[in-house]
């Protein structure tokens, strides 16, 4: 298996199964573990975590006020940051973001901006005055394999748990009070979730590949799907050439995949929410 | 095309720094600069776009342990950026004489509210659009080689941008012939 991994994995492939026990289409447990109570940040306002097999994710989310852009008076703003820490993986080391932590920093973003998960409007509290920033920092305590779909998820599962507190702007002072006590939840309009494969010799699709797999794949592709069946987010850095009908297979797999995440991030929250 | 351009230099293969040559193949670089500013985040993701394109065709095999390095600067944005980026380099990469397993090329296709395609659209086409797609295809059967999507489309309108984009591929690639048929005749 170290000397020769390809070659091991190509022995699993052709009996249409991986190492792992899992059939080329199957994905990883997933277990999501939200808010408060269970584990996660408590100075954060949401957090999430996420776990896909392997891979953790932890999504933190802190709301504070800031005043607009000139040019978009009623639009607050989402800035998305994602970390890969060196103690997640032996290939990152300590210092300023790599290549692959900003790529997916950007991914993110993309994904929030192209699905209007959160429409920037709603975070307004009074038109050219005062906006509400939310910093969402997805970290990854362990990396193996498909960070994508892992913070994508804990992004979702740690928005969906922001609760807000209500600000008002005194009218006589121009402040701004907040009040603790009186909170609201995100409007959160769609639920995109990303589903990510590995190309293998220009012919087989595995679905939610492990670090070792993503290594010996010649290519990958992440496909975003919300819940209409729209794709919100196609990407696919380069590796060998897909024909279309493959792309679409991959979309299909993807709609399925959507389903039953959002019926697992539900029932989590119907757990947790009678307190 | 239009009034975007990029400007394409290859370096390589030339010899590559022990951290990061690889044993088997050649290590691709991609620098991207825009044209204002410090390459921020953006830029980096755009790279990492256009490394993995590249290398998919680059033959990196008949070179190990070299580094190639591309860089890309920004002379002026006017839309369909990615897709110009991809075409400088896939020119850059025919120049030099680098050994390709295929040509490839990049298209953007914009979909209007109204449901129409628009192949390179200008950056006011662009905003105004619902979503932008852009693909690398690949001159061998016109496979995707790559696709980045901003905005949300439904499959089917994927599908179509997808057939356009392949379509539009043939006239590039006979653009890659007339020009490197120009400059080696003389």
């Amino acid at each position: 298996r170290t000397v020769e991994p390809l070659e091991y994995y190509r022995r699993f492939l052709k009996e249409n199964c991986r190492p792992d026990g899992r059939e080329l289409g199957e994905f990883r447990t997933t277990t999501v573990n939200l808010g408060k109570c269970l584990c996660s940040i408590t100075t954060a306002d949401g957090s999430a975590l996420v776990k896909l097999g392997n891979t953790t994710v932890i999504c933190g989310v802190k709301a504070e006020l800031a005043a607009p852009a000139a040019d978009s008076a009623n639009k607050g703003y989402i800035v998305p940051n994602v970390e890969l820490p060196s103690l997640c993986a032996e290939r990152f080391r300590s210092g300023p973001p790599g290549e692959e932590a900003q790529a997916a920093s950007q991914f993110i973003a993309d994904v929030i901006e192209n699905s209007q998960m959160i429409v920037k409007e709603d975070l307004c509290i009074a038109s050219g005055k005062l906006v509400w920033v939310l910093y969402c920092d997805i970290i990854c305590l362990d990396y193996d394999g498909n960070l994508r779909d892992a913070s994508v998820f804990a992004l979702l599962a740690a928005l969906k748990n922001v609760q807000l507190p209500s600000v008002t702007i005194n009218e006589e002072t121009g402040l701004s009070e907040v009040n603790l006590k009186q909170k609201n939840p995100l409007i959160i309009r769609k639920h995109p979730v990303a589903t990510s494969f590995a190309v293998f010799d220009d012919t087989l699709l595995i679905v939610d590949p492990t670090a070792e797999e993503e290594d010996l794949a010649t290519g990958t592709v992440t496909i975003v799907t919300d819940e209409e069946g729209r794709l919100c987010s196609v990407h696919k850095p380069g590796g060998s050439p897909l024909t279309g009908a493959k792309l679409q297979d991959c979309i299909s797999r993807a709609i399925t995949r959507h389903k039953e995440v959002k019926k697992l991030i539900d029932k989590v929250i119907k757990s947790i929410t009678p307190k | 095309p239009g009034d975007t351009s990029v400007l394409a230099g290859l370096y390589g293969p030339a010899e590559a720094k022990v951290s990061k040559e690889l044993p088997d193949r050649a290590a691709l670089e991609v620098l991207l600069r825009p044209k204002v500013g410090l390459p921020g985040v953006m830029e980096r993701s755009r790279e990492q776009l256009l490394r993995q394109t590249c290398e998919a065709v680059v033959l990196g095999v008949l070179h190990p342990r070299t580094a190639i390095t591309l860089v890309l600067q920004v002379l002026s944005d006017a839309g369909s950026l990615l897709s110009c980026c991809l075409n400088a380099a896939c020119m850059a990469l025919l120049d030099a004489g680098l050994p390709l397993a295929a040509l490839f090329c990049g298209v953007t296709c914009a979909l209007q509210p109204d449901g129409t395609i628009l192949l390179d659209p200008t950056a006011r086409q662009e905003q105004e659009a619902r979503a932008v797609l852009t693909f690398a295809i690949a001159s061998s059967e016109r496979k995707v080689l790559m696709a980045n999507t901003k905005g949300s489309c439904s499959v089917e309108e994927m599908q179509q941008c997808l057939a356009a984009a392949q379509r539009a591929a043939d006239t590039i690639f006979q653009f890659y012939r007339d020009s490197v048929r120009r400059r080696y005749s003389k």
